[in-house]
This record gives structure tokens, sequence and C-alpha cells, in this order.
């Protein structure tokens, strides 16, 4: 499903070349629910842009269900991210002057869709994650729970083949968030492939596999410090 | 897709109504200016045009200005004899006190012969007109127009009453059938008396003026040639007379309505040009603050040409509903303007609908730089900022 062969990626601040990512591997297998655990400034942001088709690496070859990315177009990433990646974000990334409803149906917008199937695909979704009733709020009438339950809709919604979780959790309280958690193992339970990043490792631990970012380098067991 | 950018953009507009106002303001006040002033502009000039059209084509005028010539009535009767001219008419025009009874008056007098009825077309209402036997006799009758007859007479009938111009008394022996004003001024109001009479009051021996009708329309060209050889042989100075017709008159007020028009549609292109200038800045404040939703849109799919479009077709709404308020309201203003000049100016639908066409090309013109500033941005830059 993923593949990552080698990656680097580092960015110039100024004059100086700072190596973010270090020849990166990973293998993710259909259907798993894997974590990547890692502290604030451990390159794992930069490896959630590069899975999420956000950002292409500098060497190295990423290849996402037999397709590789690293040597796409601007629109082509486009493309690719409205078709197969879905993104929960931890500020959950909704449009304020959206209902909930024009939220879950905005990615859909850019799909070559019916509005019928459309209006059915939507409604299926918010359905899915309790909010058929709110479709109509805007998000700063939802609670922070429920803003990301409709993210998540609105993920659903575009039937991505990978959902990527950038620290849903980290902007809600506890009972919340052990709400979102359940929703995303539900989510794994009906067959979906899953990457989360996180720095906390109890949400970690609710993957079936976890991987450490650590200064750049990923390794399969976690970094002593 | 193209109906939910379209709904989309007008929410936004509609979310930043006092912003959105402003910026179509510039629009707004373009789009009046040219449509309010080409409409009553327009309606003055018409006005001008349909009575010059209406005194026929086939009507020449030839005018004696050099002060050393001297031509004939007898000589001008001669150009009769030519084919293409039907009839020729001089006239001899002053101004004198005219009393009736305790009215009195400044009139335009005109000595005219019995053909100057017949060059300019004007039939009578009562009585009878200056005959043959009034130029021979010199006789002091006179034929007046609707407008002094009822300034001298009131509601009394004016024919077979009397009148005194200057110190003769004359007789009125008809009156004429109603013009209408005109550029040169109305019949309506003139007092027109035997040639030969107007004669002996000025002392004028020459003639300075006369109309010529041609025997057709299609005639006229060859009917002022002929008059222009004629004249040159008696004066043998071609600065010293002019021979011009209606349609050489019209022509002038074409040209004169064309410079005006494109007058007032540069001042247009200029305000709704400010306009577009507004429109794009405006439209680039919206870009920067609204990085944030175009990584959004741009994570979950959009491509470049979708952000374009959405930003295209909100700065071409801005600027198309900018010209249709602009409309309205020069709808309103013309009628409002109509009540109280009394005039009856009408919207010319057709600039509207130009200026509206010309606002949506301003739209897309300063639409394009913001929009393809926002289809630029990385959405990974684009949604970290906050």
């Amino acid at each position: 499903m993923i593949k990552l062969k080698h990656i680097y990626k580092s960015y110039s601040l100024g004059d100086e070349q700072v190596d973010v990512l270090h020849n990166i591997n990973l293998h993710v297998k259909p259907k798993e629910f894997i974590s990547i655990l890692g502290p604030s400034g451990s390159g794992k942001s930069t490896l959630m842009n590069i899975i999420g088709c956000l950002d292409i690496p500098d060497s190295g070859d990423y290849i996402l269900d037999g397709e590789y990315v690293d040597s796409c177009t601007e629109n082509e990433l486009s493309e690719i991210r409205g078709k197969k990646i879905g993104f929960i974000f931890q500020q959950f990334n909704l449009l304020p002057e959206l209902t909930a409803y024009e939220n879950v149906e905005m990615p859909l917008l850019y799909h070559k869709l019916s509005p019928s199937e459309r209006r059915e695909r939507v409604e299926r979704t918010l359905t899915q994650v309790g909010l058929i009733d709110r479709m109509k709020h805007k998000p700063t009438q939802l609670s922070g729970g429920q803003q990301q339950r409709v993210a998540i809709a609105r993920v659903l919604a575009a039937e991505p083949s990978i959902i990527l979780a950038d620290e849903p959790t980290g902007n809600l309280d506890s009972s919340s968030g052990a709400e979102i958690m359940e929703i995303v193992k539900d989510l794994h339970k009906a067959g979906n492939t899953i990457v989360l990043i996180t720095h906390d490792k109890n949400v970690a631990d609710q993957a079936q596999r976890k991987v450490y970012v650590h200064d750049g380098i990923l390794t399969e067991s976690e970094a002593r410090t | 897709m193209t109906l939910k950018i379209i709904r989309l953009s007008l929410r936004t507009i509609y979310n930043n109504k006092m912003r959105s106002f402003l910026t179509m303001l510039g629009i707004i006040i373009g789009v009046m200016a040219v449509v309010i002033l080409i409409s009553i502009t327009q309606n003055a000039t018409s006005g001008i045009t349909d009575s010059i059209a209406s005194m026929g084509s086939d009507q020449i005028t030839a005018s004696i200005t050099g002060e050393d010539v001297s031509v004939s009535r007898d000589s001008i009767e001669t150009l009769n004899s030519y084919g293409v001219i039907d009839k020729t008419a001089p006239v001899i025009t002053t101004n004198e006190t005219v009393k009736h009874n305790s009215e009195t008056g400044s009139y335009s007098i005109v000595g005219v012969t019995n053909d100057y009825f017949d060059v300019q077309d004007i039939a009578i209402q009562s009585g009878r007109l200056i005959a043959d036997s009034d130029i021979e006799w010199i006789t002091n009758v006179a034929v007046i127009g609707t407008e002094t007859a009822t300034d001298l007479f009131g509601t009394w009938d004016a024919v077979g009453g009397t009148i005194t111009i200057g110190k003769r008394n004359y007789k009125v022996i008809g009156v004429l059938e109603e013009q209408g004003s005109s550029l040169v001024g109305s019949d309506d109001s003139k007092i027109l008396i035997p040639y030969t009479t107007a004669e002996r009051i000025t002392g004028q021996k020459s003639v300075s003026t006369f109309y010529i009708k041609a025997s057709s329309s299609s005639s006229v060209n060859v009917a002022i040639n002929t008059v222009e050889s004629f004249l040159l042989q008696i004066t043998r100075d071609e600065d010293s007379f002019t021979v011009s017709n209606q349609s050489d008159v019209l022509d002038t007020m074409d040209d004169v309505n064309n410079t005006m028009s494109l007058l007032l549609a540069g001042i247009a292109a200029i305000s709704l040009l400010v306009g577009g200038i507004g429109i794009m800045n405006i439209m680039l404040v919206s870009v920067t603050e609204r990085t944030r939703e175009i990584g959004i849109r741009k994570a979950v799919g959009a491509k470049r040409q979708h952000i374009m479009l959405q930003f295209l077709c909100e700065s071409c709404i801005l600027s198309v509903l900018g010209g249709l308020i602009g409309l309205i309201l020069s709808a309103a203003f013309v009628s409002v303007y109509n009540t109280a000049a009394g005039s009856s100016a009408t919207i010319n639908w057709s600039i509207g609908m130009a200026a509206i066409a010309f606002c949506a090309v301003i739209g897309v013109l300063f639409g394009s730089y913001p929009a393809a500033k926002a289809s630029r941005l990385q959405p990974i830059d684009a949604l970290h900022t906050s």
C-alpha cells in the first residue's frame, strides 16, 4: 500500500541545510493501522506531509498503491490526495463559513460525482459519525469533538484508500478524544488503512503497530533517550 | 460544480457585505456615469436630429455672405429652369416690433414669395397664402404662425385682423399650421410678409438667403452643384457664398454625437478601470486572508484550476453585480431627472448591457492576478497559517 524507500528531505534555513528526514524506509500494508510516534521537531510532520502527498521528498521513492508519487506535478498530487488520501487534522480544518453538510460535501465537488451521489455520500457519512441532525450547523456552533467528527465524515465521503490522522485528539479533551479514537478504531475494523501520527504514547498504543521517528530517523522500536 | 462555485462566491460576497459594497462602488459609479450621461445626452440630441430630419432632405439653403456682390431676385428665378431644381424661394429676415391692440412684441419678420410655402413644405391652417399678386403690388398683408396668432389675438380669429409692424398696418390673411420647434427656430412664432414688402421695409436690394427645393432627394447633390456653379458665375468668388443641405447638418450633428459618445465611453472606461483596480486590491487581500481555506481545499484534492475558478468567479460576480446595481440606480436617477427636469430621457439599455459586459471583462481581467496567486499557494504552506 505505502512504500517509502530511502526517503531524504531537507530544508534550507538561510544558508544552512537542515536534514529533516534521513533515509526513511517504511512499508504499510493494506488495512493496517500504524502509528508514527515522535516528539515535536522529530520530523514526523514532514513525514506526514510526504505520506499525504502534500510535499515530495528530495530523494528516495514513494510508491502509493503501486504509483510513484515522488515525480508527480502539483496537479497530479492534488488528484492523488483527492482520490486516495483522507486527512484528519489536529485543527479539524473545517471551513468556518460552510455548514457541516457543505464541509463534508466540499471535497466531493472536486470529484466527478452526480449531485444525487454526492448527497447520498454526505448523508451516509454524517449518519455514520452521528451528526446527521447537525448538518445545518456551522463549525462554530459545534463542539471540538463534533467538529472532528465532521472532519472524519468529510474524509469518509471521499472514500480514500488511506486515512492520515495527524494528532487527531490533540485539540480535544480526554473524553472527546477517546470518542474520536473509538471512531478511528471502528474505521480500521471496517477495513480502512490508517496512519496515525502522534506524540502521545497512549494514543499510539491503540494502533496495531508502532514506529518511532527521532531526529529524522525512523525505527521500529522506541529510541532510548 | 460551477453552480456550487457561483453560490459559494455569492455567499462570500454576502458575508462581507460592507467590504463587497465598497469594492463594488467604483464599478457602480462608473456604470452610472456612462449610462446616465449617455441616456440624457442622447435624449437631447435625438430631439434636435429629428427636427432637422423632418425638414426634408431635398431642401437646400444658399447664403450669400460676400459684401460686394449683388444677386437679384430675378436672376435666382432663372435657376428654376434647371431640371434638378424644383423651386427657389428667396427670403429677407428682419426683426420688428409688432402690435395688435394692447399686445406688443418683437417678432421675426420674413419676406417670402409664394414658392416659400412649397419649398419649406408649410401649409395654411386658415385664410390664404401670400400670392404672386401680393408680391407684384407690394401689399401690406401678413401670414402668421400659430404662436404669433395666440400671442397677439388670444382666442380670437386672427384672419382678417390688423397688426402693426413698425409703423404700418398689415392685414392678417392667413394662419400657418403648427410646425413644432426646430433647430433654426419655428415658423410658429414668425410673421411672413410679401418679399417685395420686406424689401421696402429693409431697403435690401440683393438676395442674401434663399431656399431651393431639389426635384427629388436623389438629385440633391446635383442641385447643390448647379446652385454653386450658378452663384460662382454671378459672384466670381467662391468664398462669398455657402450652399448647404440638411444632410450636411445631420452629418455634422452625427459627428458631434459620435465624438461626445466616444468621450463619455472614454470616461466610463477609465472609471471602470479604476473600479477594477479596487476589485483586484480587495481580491488580493481576500487571498491572503483565505490562505488557510485554500490550503484545506487543496489538501482534499482541489487542483490549481479549481482555486483559480473560485476566485475568478468571485471577482466577476463582484464586478457584474456592481454593474447591475449601477444600472438599476441609473434607471432610478433618470426617472427622477425626468420628473425634475420635465424631460423624457430613457435609459439606453444597449449601452447598459455593453457596460455590464465590460464589467465582466474587468472582473476577469483584474481577478486573474489574485486568482493565479491563490492557485499557486502550496497546500503545505497554506495549512500552516492560522
